[in-house]
């Protein structure tokens, strides 16, 4: 081991990814209007490449194991909030028993925004459809009834009012990937733009 | 809560004339997604976004996208069918054969 290794830097100052500052306020950015949708008509639906349809609706979400993840975020406006609290259902839960062969995931929400991601990205306890946010339901202007959760990408990729998710064999980009941002978003390598 | 507020398309002119060498601020434009021909200058400009998005007044459909990098800009029009830009006259209008 070589002298001074300790791991994580003992600094008073939380690493942030290069490019970031930090925000201690939960800034709302939105490309239209704030979509208003009923709990009674709101549903989920994962789409299989095949066109098998896995619909959820609120009650159903609900009554899935919840989780409470505490997570970074970070947008690609350049700010970051750290330790953020939510309250959703991983995306391993509402995946399991779909049988796909997709690699690719295209996440879409209502008010017509879509994002896209591949489907690893959505596996392995990274990814939730979280309806709550702090102790309370997940406000509509930070993407309530429920928003998708991606928190190792920029923030973007976890699509406010998020309706459902295609999984496609080849990779579809979404609605800021088609207008130059970057098709996978990691914000440890600072990939912001199309070419980063 | 109240939805978030937008600018009107006036707010495009400085953003798009860094790309354009014409003036677009008495440009019209055609809807892609309900047909509506309107000034740019009346579009819906969400500006609290990774980019600039502007929408039909009437339908809420995407016309136009920009997006700024600090060294590259994109445009995405696919929203739009036609930017109708008035332009100097010049040549006499020709005469039926």
């Amino acid at each position: 081991m070589s002298p001074g290794f300790q791991g994580r830097p003992r600094s008073a100052e939380p690493a942030l990814p290069p490019g970031q500052y930090l925000t201690e306020d939960f800034p709302v950015l939105s490309a239209g209007p704030t979509p208003r949708v009923p709990l009674d008509t709101w549903e989920f639906v994962v789409t299989v490449e095949g066109g098998a349809e896995f619909r959820w609706s609120w009650d159903e979400l609900m009554g899935l194991p919840q989780e409470t993840p505490t997570v970074d975020i970070h947008c690609v406006t350049r700010w970051s909030k750290l330790g953020t609290n939510w309250q959703g259902v991983s995306l391993d839960t509402l995946l399991e028993g779909i049988d796909t062969a997709a690699r690719y995931a295209l996440v879409h929400s209502y008010g017509g925004y879509t994002t896209n991601l591949p489907l690893d990205d959505l596996r392995g306890g990274r990814a939730w459809v979280t309806h709550g946010y702090d102790g309370g339901p997940l406000p509509a202007e930070h993407g309530g009834p429920a928003r998708l959760l991606v928190p190792h990408l920029y923030l973007w990729k976890s699509a406010k009012w998020v309706r459902g998710i295609r999984l496609l064999v080849d990779d579809k980009p979404g609605f800021w990937e088609t207008a130059g941002y970057h098709d996978y978003g990691d914000p440890w390598r600072e990939q912001r733009y199309q070419g980063d | 809560m109240t939805d978030m507020s937008y600018l009107d398309g006036n707010m495009l002119d400085g953003p798009l004339r860094e790309l354009f060498a014409v003036d677009l601020s008495s440009a019209t434009g055609r809807c892609e997604s309900c047909g509506r021909l309107g000034p740019v200058a009346g579009l819906h400009v969400f500006s609290h976004a990774p980019g600039l998005v502007a929408r039909c007044p009437a339908c809420g459909g995407v016309m136009l996208r920009l997006v700024r990098a600090p060294d590259r800009v994109w445009l995405d029009l696919r929203g739009t069918t036609f930017l109708q830009v008035p332009m100097p006259l010049d040549q006499p209008h020709p005469r039926p054969l």
